[in-house]
């Protein structure tokens, strides 16, 4: 048969660029786990916010000037003036808080399913860089609206850096180019979030995929699905284009190809974030003051802090450790340190086994520690600093560093169960469905009333009984589940 | 490829030549990158002192200038705060400002030329914050110890009516006091010290 034009214009492509060979690579023959599950979502989810914050953040440079004089008013214009420019700053805005959501929860299912565990110790550690590359990024582009949380968020995060000895001071004048925040400050912050943290944010992207591409991904049950292969003419594999492969080549048997099936998938995952973050920019775009605070509303004032500064949302557990320690210096390394502890996360586990489901009750409880200390940590952030919360800080932040420092002990004793060689299958939402039903129908009891006219209609009414009932069952489940 | 008659030690002198020369010329370019940087010597020209007026000052009043574009406090101290500052020297960490900045002239108890007058650059010497004034006894949020002083709302450090750092908070010294002197009894240049008159 003749080829066709298009045929030889992707003949013509490919020998002059390996775009189908990246593509195979990378999408189409690239096997991931089976077994993905709702945490999975996260990775590409995060991915798409980084696209809406490069083009809106394109389209915000368009109208925004980096000067001390002329930065509140032209956000305020691109709010009020612009041709849907506060839809363009309210994603801006509300795709930074989304990110770190994001970003959180990848991380959190990274550290239940022991995702960063041998051999994806420099995943971990690439996708810790881009943590700290991000913070870096909202961090300098909360300096650029030039309000009074703004300015005084700038002016403490600057100091952390003056406490450090003998250099301190001069590093601190070095990033401000100035002896307090002023123009120039805003001036060079605009440059590093504009152009040199977003390229270092790509880059880090790139390397954190190049290096889990290399191994494949984890999954919810821990399990590497590489050591099990079979070959595409012995494994049924329905999964494959059986065309497109060599008949020699051997292929996990519990893998499926990234494309079409978990493009595909993540679609969905896509959709549903992005009702919510629509939701979001339509409806709450200050999230009550969380996304976007008060005091941001008032410019920039150098002789006044505002009454109650807080960091935004994202930042206040590392903030609410930086101030519960009452000593300047040893305040700024326990905040480094409670970021930088989270880099050697691969080694302090000693555990052999990956995923949460095969690990003993000890570290199940100490997970649920951290993450109550975290959240604690990070509601205690947007508080005053009053005596009792100071308190409070410095309880939740010593579970905070016991999680991890403690962490090679508590899991060398950790009594794990046995892994299943090939991946589990757990119950699909429509199996779920009876369950669910029959819970209700515990909880909720119907009583048929017989009116004047001699309509029967039913009523509902809650059960008590049968709530506790339910409720009795969750507590032991959730007691049964951490042993 | 035939390497038989490869000279690998001058190969191996040239590859680390380059390699020493490279960094040297990384090493030189890397300073006017790191220096650009810097303040500008516009912001260092901008540091120029300012002068106030306090002939209208009530008793117990707090004025705040720009100097050097940060908040420089002026405050008339009443003659009940400068008692109670002497008794409080037991709950401070610093009281005689000798880990402290200041001019000589202003390193007494009171921290100030005149005791009443009293002039400090009101920024927390934890973080930089500016701290609030708070010049009531034992308020509702602060406390039955708090005597009247500086409240830092950022991470809750305290200073007395002197600038002096209480014990066990975060910011490790007393605030900065500003080089300043008396034009007149009413009239004060801040940013040139008692000293530089003379000079």
């Amino acid at each position: 048969m003749k080829p066709n034009r298009i045929q030889l214009c992707s003949q013509w492509l490919f020998e002059r660029f390996p775009l189908n060979k990246l593509w195979n690579e990378h999408m189409a023959h690239y096997y991931a786990p089976k077994n993905f599950n709702l945490w999975y979502f996260f990775g590409s989810v995060a991915l798409l916010v980084l696209v809406n914050q490069l083009v809106t953040g394109i389209l915000l440079t368009m109208n925004y000037k980096p000067d001390a004089k002329l930065a509140f008013d032209s956000v305020e214009y691109i709010m009020r003036d612009v041709n849907w420019g506060w839809l363009v700053r309210y994603m801006h805005s509300t795709g930074a808080s989304a990110f770190f959501i994001v970003v959180y929860l990848h991380m959190f299912r990274g550290l239940m399913y022991g995702s960063f565990k041998q051999p994806r110790e420099l995943v971990w550690i690439l996708g810790m860089l881009l943590f700290v590359a991000l913070m870096a990024e909202s961090f300098m582009g909360y300096l650029l609206p030039w309000g009074q949380m703004s300015y005084w968020g700038a002016q403490v995060i600057i100091s952390l850096f003056s406490a450090i000895p003998v250099i301190g001071d001069d590093l601190a004048l070095w990033i401000r180019g100035d002896y307090v925040v002023s123009d120039a400050t805003l001036n060079r912050f605009f440059a590093f979030h504009v152009i040199a943290v977003p390229l270092v944010l790509i880059f880090l992207v790139v390397l954190h995929l190049v290096a889990l591409h290399e191994l494949g991904s984890n999954n919810p049950d821990g399990i590497e699905i590489k050591k099990i292969k079979a070959s595409v003419e012995t494994e049924f594999h329905p999964y494959h284009k059986r065309s497109q492969l060599a008949d020699y080549q051997l292929l996990p048997v519990d893998g499926i190809p990234l494309h079409p099936y978990y493009t595909v998938k993540d679609i969905v995952g896509v959709a549903i974030f992005l009702l919510f973050f629509a939701g979001i920019i339509f409806y709450a775009p200050e999230m009550g003051g969380y996304f976007l605070e008060p005091a941001n509303f008032i410019p920039a004032d150098p002789l006044k802090t505002p009454e109650h500064i807080a960091p935004v949302w994202y930042f206040t557990p590392f903030y609410a450790i930086l101030r519960a320690v009452p000593f300047k210096f040893a305040g700024v390394i326990a905040m480094g340190g409670s970021i930088g502890v989270l880099f050697l996360l691969p080694w302090l586990d000693r555990s052999p086994v990956k995923s949460i489901r095969y690990r003993g009750g000890i570290f199940k409880k100490a997970l649920l520690i951290f993450v109550i200390s975290f959240v604690s940590l990070g509601y205690l952030g947007t508080q005053p600093a009053t005596a009792n919360a100071v308190i409070a800080a410095r309880i939740f932040s010593t579970f905070y560093f016991s999680f991890f420092l403690l962490m090679p002990i508590y899991t060398s004793w950790e009594k794990t169960k046995p892994v299943p060689e090939r991946l589990t299958v757990q119950p699909t939402w429509e199996q779920r469905i009876p369950v669910i039903k029959a819970i209700f129908a515990e909880m909720i009891s119907s009583i048929e009333i017989q009116n004047a006219e001699g309509q029967i209609t039913k009523r509902y009414k809650l059960n008590p009984q049968g709530i506790s009932k339910v409720f009795i069952r969750l507590a032991k489940n959730i007691k049964a589940s951490l042993e | 490829m035939i390497n038989e008659d490869v000279d690998t030690s001058k190969r191996q002198f040239l590859t680390t030549a380059l390699t020493v020369v490279g960094a040297v010329g990384t090493g030189y370019l890397a300073v006017p990158f790191l220096s650009q940087m810097q303040p500008s010597a516009k912001a260092m020209a901008a540091g120029a002192p300012v002068e106030i007026d306090i002939s209208k000052m009530e008793t117990g009043q707090l004025l705040r200038v720009a100097w050097r574009g940060k908040p420089v406090w002026v405050l008339h101290r009443t003659p009940e705060v400068l008692a109670t500052l002497s008794t409080l020297e037991d709950q401070l960490l610093d009281p005689s400002s000798n880990e402290s900045q200041q001019p000589v002239s202003s390193k007494n108890p009171v921290r100030s030329i005149k005791p009443d007058i009293f002039i400090a650059v009101g920024l927390c010497t934890h973080l930089g914050c500016s701290p609030t004034f708070r010049p009531e006894i034992a308020p509702h949020d602060l406390g039955e110890k708090w005597k009247g002083g500086f409240f830092c709302p950022c991470h809750g450090s305290w200073f007395d009516l002197a600038g002096r750092v209480y014990k066990s908070v975060p910011a490790p010294s007393n605030l900065e006091i500003p080089p300043y002197r008396y034009i007149t009894d009413t009239q004060i240049i801040i940013g040139e010290d008692t000293e530089e008159k003379k000079v």
